[in-house]
């Protein structure tokens, strides 16, 4: 039997037939010319693309605020200020002795005088005379993590026995980054959701266009017995191909960009820029959790765009009845 | 003449009872429609053109809903069908439309096939079967070629075929001759008289004489007026 062009397109297998193998395909019921295909995989390409970029980028953004949250948790400053007829040095020391004497605090780091100007130089400049400014002396505290730390009886401790002496324990940060963290997931979570809606809508307009102009092979169908679930099957098989080749498009293309912008960030890494961008966001690469979301999201929206077109049709046909 | 009902009794296949319709707020297009069809009946549906044959023929196909009156379809109220019923009931009908209705990206065979191949039956199934009759009704020669590349009366056959292949219990045949030769029309009247004798029941609409001349015995469904006279 000859098979014409539209054939290939469904599925298709091998049978014996007079001692010869012979590759048989069953033709779609809707013709593919018939369908919007490659505006709808367009479409749909663009939309799976957005979708993996906002959900990856929350993603990677997530795991730099949790990254900073690490980093944070694990220290404490002491801040001594200068207070009159107290030794700066003195009470320096003596809040350091505390702060080892504290059982959950691994390391004690005391900055000297000179360490305490050169933080400032960023903001002063250099060959300015501090000697008469009251800088404040910080001590770095290095927690260990495997102990349990009474902040409060430090606080307590520090503030009865060491004059103009404070304990910051990063607290508002720590909030602040945790809030920071939660909006920009939020935030993606909401873009994904308004990008798989406009995804939807389009193929739900496609869908209605795909029926429109198939009307007569719909009424052919009902009037040889087609019932209406056999009738959306042929549409959701063919939109869940559409889908399928939007969602590897867009998904191909997003794994690119994420490729090529690790490549690129690996690439500035020895620069003063690439250093600092490191320091803020951590690596700009996406971990192997960020590429399966992505294969995730163009096999759902495959799925979603099959589904949503079986529906439609499905819908649509009980009107009709 | 005679515009009554059957007995009660006896088995149909279709029963109208004062069935009629309107679209919309307009005068009605088909007034108190009574007649049945039993198995295995031979009978033409006739009148001038635009009489409502085609619309007769959509309202026992369950197209249409009558806006008034009583639908029996193999002793079921049509009003009551589901859905799901409905295809049921289609399964036991061939049709043959005026305008052909293949459908233009399948070949030949795929549109005869089709009636089997919508109940899911799988292809190795019928195949036999299909190329069968596809050589009983002279085109066996033309199943690989798709249907704008047929004559008229190779679509006809194709579409008979089609209506044909999933040995209905009964036919409806809109104008099948309309579009052929005389001698082509004489023998597709042949292959429906066939039919008949096989056990099919036959309706087939159409304004032409002479070709219900050559079937003098068949019942004759006419429309006129919007109503519908019965001549046994």
């Amino acid at each position: 039997m000859n098979f014409t062009k539209s054939e290939r397109h469904e599925k298709s297998r091998w049978e014996l037939t007079d001692g010869r193998l012979i590759r048989r395909q069953e033709v779609p019921l809707v013709p593919a010319a018939s369908i919007a295909g490659r505006a709808l995989v367009t479409v749909i390409a663009i939309m799976t693309f957005l979708a993996a970029i906002t959900a990856c980028t929350a993603m990677m953004i997530a795991d730099a605020a949790q990254g900073w949250n690490q980093a944070i948790a694990q220290e404490m400053t002491i801040q001594v200020r200068p207070m009159e007829g107290h030794d700066l040095e003195a009470e320096t020391a003596k809040a350091a002795d505390i702060a080892r004497g504290t059982p959950g605090i691994a390391e004690v780091q005391v900055y000297t005088k000179a360490q305490s100007e050169a933080l400032l130089q960023p903001w002063l400049g250099s060959g300015l005379d501090l000697a008469d400014l009251p800088i404040p002396r910080l001590i770095v505290l290095k927690l260990d993590r495997t102990k349990k730390i009474d902040i409060d009886a430090l606080r307590q401790a520090l503030a009865n026995q060491v004059a103009g002496a404070s304990l910051d324990d990063h607290r508002i940060w720590l909030q602040r980054l945790a809030l920071m963290a939660g909006t920009v997931v939020v935030v993606a979570v909401i873009i994904f959701l308004l990008v798989m809606i406009a995804m939807v809508l389009a193929v739900g307009f496609a869908t209605r266009g795909a029926m429109a102009g198939n009307r007569e092979i719909i009424e052919v169908l009902h009037f040889v017995g087609a019932a209406d679930s056999y009738i959306s099957r042929q549409f959701q098989r063919h939109f869940f191909s559409l889908g399928l080749r939007g969602g590897l498009l867009g998904g191909g293309v997003a794994v690119l960009i994420f490729l090529l912008s690790g490549a690129f960030s690996a690439f500035l890494r020895g620069t003063p820029g690439g250093t600092q961008a490191d320091i803020m966001f951590g690596s700009f690469e996406l971990t192997a959790k960020g590429y399966i979301a992505i294969i995730v999201i163009a096999g759902a929206i495959a799925v979603t765009t099959g589904i949503v077109s079986r529906f439609i049709v499905f819908r649509h046909l009980q009107k009709l009845g | 003449m005679q515009n009554s009902l059957m007995p009660e009794t006896r088995s149909r296949l279709v029963r109208f009872e004062n069935v009629g319709l309107r679209y919309g707020m307009g005068t009605e297009i088909l007034k108190d429609i009574s007649f049945e069809i039993g198995p295995q009946s031979f009978q033409f549906l006739t009148g001038p053109s635009g009489a409502g044959k085609t619309t007769l023929m959509r309202l026992v196909l369950l197209s249409l809903k009558p806006t008034r009156g009583l639908i029996t379809l193999f002793d079921r109220d049509a009003a009551t069908l589901s859905k799901d019923a409905i295809t049921d009931l289609r399964r036991r009908i061939g049709v043959v439309f005026q305008d052909f209705r293949l459908l233009d990206h399948l070949t030949t065979y795929q549109n005869v096939a089709l009636p089997l191949r919508v109940k899911g039956r799988d292809e190795s199934s019928y195949r036999a079967e299909v190329v069968e009759l596809l050589r009983w009704v002279g085109l066996g020669e033309r199943m690989n070629v798709l249907p704008p590349v047929l004559s008229g009366g190779e679509k006809q056959r194709a579409a008979i075929a089609r209506a044909l292949i999933a040995r209905p219990e009964l036919l409806l045949a809109d104008e099948p001759t309309g579009n052929v030769d005389p001698t082509l029309a004489r023998r597709l009247m042949r292959l429906f008289a066939e039919l008949h004798k096989s056990g099919t029941a036959v309706v087939i609409a159409t304004h032409d004489l002479a070709l219900m001349d050559q079937f003098e015995n068949a019942r004759r469904l006419v429309l006129g007026d919007a109503r519908l006279h019965i001549y046994e």
